[in-house]
């Protein structure tokens, strides 16, 4: 049986918003940061620049969606883990 | 929780924690020999039990060579050698944390071993999935392993992890889904609740990480005041920090309370 109760409303911008407006702005700083030393091209940052686009998506689906285009969508197994840290976007390699 | 100092368990004791349950996993570095797993599982079976129980706090533990340690099959066949003569220790609930890390072939083929191995002995399984943008398609390869399996029945399974990418496949096919709490990867408490609070808190437990990044144990219980502000009713709360994973472990048939 779901017993479930939803939570009583209360201001949820209130509770968020200075973090996420501090959040923002160190994304546009780290950004900045990266141009200017010339390191714009690295494959992170070009994730890191098409996931922000999905942010002006008018759906409730912006985390997922950011998610998924962070990941690595092919279903086969690789012949051997070479590594075993992630590093957060596909590598070139294997977009 | 053998990647934590003693101070921790005081901590959560503190926050009134009673029980944890801490999954075999990786032990910071690679292990050369399955007498290192030896010693680590009797470790999590013998030792943290104790360690725990200074401070009021039942210990709880699941068993496996974890992912990252899965490339080397003759090792991994040697350690899960091991692991039937563990499993009628009083603390284990079962296999895990079992899944994959880089979703390479051989990972794929001692979770299935594991897999084999739980439905041997009737065992719950505690999944891992991938990091980043390794985690789709590992939980997209370890839920067909599953699936593929006539002795595994989805609600004896959880797998950890999720995300929001993640979460309706595994509970859209009857698995419970687990939501780890972590600062860097993984998921925030504000995340947590948004997933919970999509779901209905149905089929989910929350947990923190406790490893050797940089995490927190205290992340449930800061998750859980971060529910009371956001309105939350203790009921609610009570709920998915306590009765989902009470009601989870208590299948395995060891787990109780008091």
């Amino acid at each position: 049986m779901n017993t479930w109760t939803p939570p009583v409303n209360v201001n949820l911008v209130d509770l968020g918003f200075m973090d996420s407006r501090s959040k923002l702005i160190d994304l546009a700083a780290f950004l900045d940061r990266v141009q200017r030393v010339g390191q714009e091209g690295d494959f992170r940052v070009a994730a890191l620049k098409q996931a922000i686009q999905l942010l002006a998506g008018d759906q409730p689906e912006r985390a997922r969606n950011i998610l998924l285009s962070f990941s690595d969508p092919s279903m086969e197994p690789i012949p051997k883990a070479t590594t075993q840290g992630a590093v957060g976007a596909v590598p070139p390699a294997l977009g | 929780m053998v990647s934590r100092t003693t101070d921790d368990y005081e901590k959560l004791a503190l926050a009134g924690c009673e029980t944890i349950c801490e999954p075999a996993f990786w032990a910071g570095f690679d292990r050369a020999s399955a007498q290192g797993f030896y010693d680590y599982f009797r470790q999590i079976t013998e030792y943290e039990p104790k360690r725990a129980a200074r401070f009021g706090i039942k210990h709880y533990t699941w068993l496996c060579i974890n992912p990252k340690e899965s490339e080397d099959l003759e090792l991994a066949d040697d350690v899960l050698a091991l692991i039937p003569q563990f499993l009628g220790k009083p603390n284990v609930l079962g296999i895990g944390e079992i899944g994959l890390n880089k979703n390479s072939r051989n990972e794929l083929q001692v979770l299935e071993k594991h897999i084999q191995i739980a439905a041997d002995y009737d065992q719950l399984i505690l999944v891992h999935t991938p990091h980043l943008e390794d985690k789709l398609k590992g939980t997209r390869l370890i839920l067909d392993a599953l699936k593929n399996h006539s002795k595994i029945t989805p609600d004896r399974v959880i797998i950890d992890h999720v995300e929001e990418h993640t979460i309706n496949l595994v509970l859209d096919q009857g698995f419970w889904a687990g939501i780890t709490l972590y600062p860097e990867s993984k998921c925030t408490p504000h995340r947590a609740i948004d997933m919970l609070e999509a779901h209905s808190g149905e089929r989910i437990w929350m947990n923190s990480a406790c490893d050797w990044g940089i995490s927190d144990p205290m992340a449930v219980p800061k998750t859980m005041l971060e529910m009371k502000r956001r309105g939350w009713s203790p009921t609610a709360i009570q709920r998915v920090a306590y009765d989902n994973p009470v009601t989870f472990m208590k299948q395995s048939g060891k787990f109780h309370l008091d």
